[in-house]
């Protein structure tokens, strides 16, 4: 294939024939370097968001809750009959009685240090997690209304799955996101190269009067644009990764985009992302350009 | 040609009936505007004729695809009256030109680049850019980088029209010497005083077009 032959080798000349001033060269450039600086980010929010999908998704999906309210006099003994109950329960690999100071932290966010709940109405609250078999919510439900009316059994579902559902949506808008970019620059370097050859009329006018193949004109354009959409994107990607590590951590409790970073192999879109830029932009560049110098015959 | 006709909408050239031999000198002669620089273009396969057979090296030109066409051109040499250049390139790199595209990637093999620019007495100027040089100058580039290739045919469409008689003078010579080479030369021209200049060296015909046919002209000119 003399396109590709002619862009990996390093011919002074098919570099040479096409001036390399001009706004188009400039253009793809830093339109490859913004894309790809989105792309990068596109890619960390979906990663993200896919972390946070599983991680509410695993941690919480084997654990729940039982509350039980009642008066403070029947307090002791309807946690007992739950307590009772669940040592009975078929599934449940443990159950654990929240002390009084893990309430009162659960609490803390709201009502600050040292809230006397003790003079509050306040629920028991008894953590549950199951083993792998799982257990029989609906079996271990009707139990507790029969035995302990007061008792509420919170497998976190209700407010667990909307909150995966929106982590997969940020997930899926984070990967659109990435295609549509990608649709961008490709629709860009379709403009850009239609307008360097129509810039260039009199350049490919004097190497056809040489003998020059249509092939051998379009590697000309699409090595420059090719090259030029490597290095804008790898910088780009480069500029991304600085940003995203100088963002707060997970740590800092004031971060607002908590999880946003790449790990582990994560990290190789920062070179899956220029190569994809090249061989986009290859192949897009060498497409149009055939395309119009069939038309320009 | 066999019956060649060419039209812009309008006829511009028809039944053309013209064979020419290999290591020939012809001039093409007639009006402005009269065909000249199409003939030479259909020749070279910058156009197609509209109808008619046109055979370049035993070959119909009709019938060859675009890349055939780029490589019956490296066997054709071309020198336009406006001389097309890269005028980002010096002139060494606009010379080389031709075999570089070819994909011949050192010089080394073909003519040497250097005895070439002598040749032309573009020595000194072999590094300067096209915008630099003046009309004659640009002439003998022209004239360089189209035999570069060794071609077998060299076509020059005014070669002479922007330079002064010294210089139509030096260039022709140039031209007489390819053609003693065994070189096919066809000059479109209206420089009958060239013609003239050029028949006391070299046995040289001469096709005028005129009503938008070629003839062979007589031994007036």
């Amino acid at each position: 294939m003399v396109g590709m032959k002619n862009i990996l080798l390093p011919d002074r000349y098919v570099n040479q024939v096409v001036p390399t001033n001009g706004f188009t060269t400039l253009l793809t450039f830093f339109t490859s370097a913004s894309m790809a600086f989105l792309i990068v980010f596109s890619v960390a929010i979906s990663f993200a968001a896919d972390r946070l999908a599983h991680s509410w998704s695993d941690s919480l999906a084997n654990s729940a809750t039982l509350r039980v309210s009642a008066p403070k006099a029947d307090l002791e003994s309807q946690t007992e009959a739950a307590l009772n109950v669940l040592s009975n329960t078929k599934g449940i690999a443990s159950f654990r009685l929240l002390k009084e100071e893990e309430q009162q932290a659960l609490l803390e966010p709201w009502f600050g240090p040292k809230v006397p709940i003790n003079n509050l109405p306040m629920p028991r609250l008894i953590s549950i997690e199951e083993d792998e078999n799982g257990y029989d919510r609906a079996g271990l439900r009707l139990r507790l209304a029969a035995e302990v009316p007061s008792a509420v059994l919170d497998d976190h579902t209700r407010w667990r799955q909307p909150l995966i559902k929106a982590a997969y949506r940020i997930w899926f808008l984070g990967w659109l996101s990435i295609g549509l970019i990608f649709f961008i620059v490709i629709a860009m370097m379709v403009l850009v190269t239609r307008a360097a050859l129509s810039s260039n009329r009199k350049v490919i006018e004097v190497l056809r009067l040489v003998g020059a193949t249509d092939q051998y004109i379009a590697a000309a354009f699409v090595r420059k644009f090719a090259f030029r959409a490597f290095f804008g994107s790898a910088l780009g990607a480069m500029l991304a990764s600085i940003t995203l590590f100088l963002l707060p951590s997970e740590v800092d409790q004031t971060a607002v985009l908590l999880g946003l970073r790449l790990e582990g192999l994560e990290w190789s879109w920062l070179i899956v992302v220029p190569l994809s830029f090249f061989v986009m932009t290859f192949l897009t560049a060498r497409i149009s350009s055939l395309s119009i110098l069939k038309s320009l015959a | 040609m066999k019956s060649v006709a060419y039209s812009y909408g309008e006829e511009l050239l028809s039944e053309l009936n013209v064979s020419i031999s290999q290591g020939s000198f012809y001039f093409l002669t007639g009006p402005s505007g009269s065909g000249k620089t199409t003939f030479l273009k259909m020749c070279y396969g910058s156009l197609n004729p509209t109808s008619g057979e046109l055979n370049v090296f035993s070959r119909d030109i009709s019938e060859l695809s675009r890349d055939e066409i780029a490589y019956l051109r490296r066997k054709i040499g071309v020198v336009h009256q406006d001389c097309q250049f890269l005028d980002h390139l010096n002139v060494a790199d606009n010379i080389a030109l031709p075999i570089m595209v070819s994909a011949q990637n050192s010089l080394s093999d073909s003519v040497n680049l250097k005895e070439l620019l002598n040749w032309v007495g573009l020595s000194h100027r072999a590094k300067a850019l096209p915008p630099e040089l003046s009309g004659g100058e640009r002439q003998r580039a022209a004239l360089a980088r189209a035999i570069i290739m060794s071609p077998d045919v060299i076509l020059a469409d005014e070669p002479t029209g922007n330079i002064d008689w010294e210089m139509s003078q030096r260039l022709i010579r140039l031209l007489i010497e390819l053609n003693h080479m065994g070189k096919t030369i066809v000059i479109a021209t209206h420089d009958l005083n060239l013609i003239r200049f050029t028949k006391a060296s070299v046995q040289a015909r001469v096709l005028r077009i005129s009503n938008k046919t070629v003839q062979l002209a007589g031994s007036d000119l």
